[in-house]
């Protein structure tokens, strides 16, 4: 299990308790992600897409299998381990933004690099990434003098800001219009293209699944199929 | 709007423990200085006497102050009655004569010196609680009097009426409740004193020093302990108050919660954020229940000035600090370490 991919997964299972009910989120999932991919994961709701993405961010333990992310293996860390992967190797991108309300733009970047403990201050080249994303000039605002395309793009600058080795995108276009969806896939490619930004992104979406590299299809806590978009 | 209300709730039990001990402290303050106002050096009791002036009981014959008088280094001495009006407020039958001599006179701001056996004085803290003017009638321990004049308070009485007419009232005919002693030079008040006590033995003897010793809170029973009641109702309010108002934080801001541990937060950091927000809680709770004290101060100046007075206790402050901040960080603990223990996927998915 070692063949250069930033995030590899096998027999991945996942086993939810709900009530009385034994629910299985994830059946066995094997995965390599390539460090610089833009990898889009498609698949109908229940198919698994968002358990499989909340594992592989470090927000919940797997049932059993294996699950590497960054050469680190996921099922041996401690809820603690998984609160420093959830630092500095990934970074998420919600359908809702997730923007802390009463922060400004700028504050929010900032509060994920204290969090990190490097500071509030982004480095210099992150004035690069503001630029590219579009936000420079509405660092001052608050989530709700944003637009929704400004909200995701400073979601988009959050999970980046620390440089982390993974950006998992969880439907970034879900709550946008067409427009705005557009700007922020674009986005996301650039990130990809310019900073080699290894993406994962969860889409419904075939017109957005079109921006990564390759896509993945789910069914029942199954990748059913994987697919390269045309050169 | 959560967090005003929460720290007007926590200043409630700051102002009422400062309030409970300003009063005792401000009314302890204000007997003593009253005493000294008298200018008497010692004080003459009766057998039965407790450890405040207004518990005396009327037991001394009043020859006593002859007796007293002819000794040696003794300039002048006083008899006094002081009969109970309120938990704290006497009224003083006195001679008028002797005690002009004693203490310089009061200082008259309107009327004069007591002329009739129903005449009385009252300071002017007194006349304002009551709204009295000279002339007026007034009814004290039932007895009907004329107020004679309104003095400033400061010496020994707040409300004086003839000697006379309080041993008729008393049923205490020839006899006085206390005699105040003044003596020729200072340097002999424990010569004196030493005299007295070989001379009147079963007299309880003190110079004013001790006297005054005595105004403090250790010798009123159950003061303390009330305080200590009070401060404790005051750590039960701020960590009721301040758990419910941080567990309703950490129900509003799930969702924000989940943010930050998405962000990699880690459960020391949620639980921190939780109890910096309380100990805010309760620095504001303390500071309003200070400011609520002076609030305190003026509404009993201004409306029961001879009843009550209210000192402001700032040795007082650090402890009632200290006391709303163990309750406010008390109260956060249940809640921050609920919201560190949440789990971050329902917590993003709380709507």
């Amino acid at each position: 299990m070692n063949n250069g991919a930033i995030i590899e997964t096998r027999d991945l299972r996942k086993v939810y308790r709900i009530g009385q009910v034994d629910v299985q989120a994830l059946r066995g999932v094997d995965l390599d992600v390539q460090p610089g991919e833009f990898l889009s994961i498609v698949g109908p709701s229940g198919s698994g897409k968002s358990t499989l993405f909340h594992i592989i961010g470090g927000l919940t333990p797997p049932t059993a299998g294996e699950v590497k992310v960054g050469g680190q293996n996921l099922a041996a860390l401690t809820d603690a381990g998984r609160t420093k992967l959830r630092r500095r190797t990934v970074g998420f991108v919600f359908q809702k933004f997730n923007l802390l309300p009463n922060l400004t733009a700028y504050d929010n970047i900032a509060v994920a690099r204290h969090i990190a403990g490097l500071g509030r201050q982004p480095d210099a080249q992150f004035d690069e990434v503001l630029r590219l994303l579009g936000i420079a000039g509405r660092l001052d605002h608050k989530p709700n003098a944003l637009s929704g395309g400004e909200q995701q793009r400073v979601a988009i600058a959050r999970a980046i800001v620390n440089h982390p080795a993974i950006l998992l995108a969880d439907e970034p276009t879900g709550n946008l219009d067409s427009e705005n969806s557009k700007a922020v896939l674009e986005v996301l490619r650039d990130l990809n293209q310019r900073l080699g930004q290894t993406i994962l992104m969860i889409t419904h979406n075939p017109e957005a699944a079109a921006y990564g590299h390759n896509t993945v299809h789910m069914r029942d806590g199954r990748i059913v199929d994987r697919t390269s978009a045309a050169p | 709007m959560r967090s005003l209300l929460s720290i007007l709730l926590i200043a409630v039990p700051v102002t009422l423990i400062l309030t409970l001990v300003g009063l005792t402290q401000g009314m302890l303050a204000d007997a003593q200085s009253r005493q000294r106002g008298a200018g008497a050096d010692i004080i003459i009791r009766g057998s039965q006497a407790k450890a405040l002036i207004n518990a005396s009981g009327i037991t001394i014959p009043a020859g006593m102050v002859d007796l007293v008088q002819r000794q040696p280094h003794v300039k002048l001495a006083m008899g006094v009655i002081n009969d109970r009006v309120e938990v704290i407020m006497l009224l003083t039958g006195i001679d008028m004569a002797k005690f002009n001599q004693m203490t310089g006179g009061f200082t008259y701001d309107q009327g004069g010196p007591l002329q009739g056996p129903d005449d009385i004085l009252v300071d002017r803290l007194y006349a304002d609680e009551h709204h009295l003017q000279v002339g007026q009638k007034v009814s004290v321990n039932s007895h009907e009097w004329r107020v004679a004049g309104v003095i400033e308070p400061g010496k020994m009485a707040r409300l004086a009426v003839p000697m006379a007419t309080l041993q008729d009232l008393d049923a205490a005919s020839g006899k006085v409740g206390q005699i105040y002693v003044q003596v020729d030079d200072p340097a002999d008040i424990n010569l004196v004193k030493t005299q007295l006590s070989a001379l009147m033995g079963g007299y309880t003897i003190n110079t004013i020093d001790e006297i005054t010793a005595m105004y403090n809170v250790d010798q009123i029973p159950a003061i303390k302990p009330f305080t200590v009641v009070v401060a404790a109702i005051g750590v039960v309010i701020g960590v009721t108050v301040v758990w419910l108002s941080m567990y309703m934080v950490v129900l509003q801001r799930t969702r924000e919660i989940g943010i930050l541990k998405a962000l990699g937060a880690s459960k020391p950091f949620i639980l921190g954020i939780i109890l910096i927000e309380a100990t805010l809680l309760g620095v504001g709770g303390t500071i309003l229940g200070i400011v609520f004290s002076y609030g305190a101060q003026w509404l009993i100046r201004a409306l029961v000035p001879a009843s009550f007075q209210m000192a402001i206790v700032y040795d007082w402050w650090p402890r009632v600090a200290v006391v709303t901040l163990t309750a406010a960080i008390l109260g956060a603990l249940y809640p921050g370490l609920s919201a560190a223990r949440q789990d971050p996927i329902e917590a993003l998915a709380y709507e």
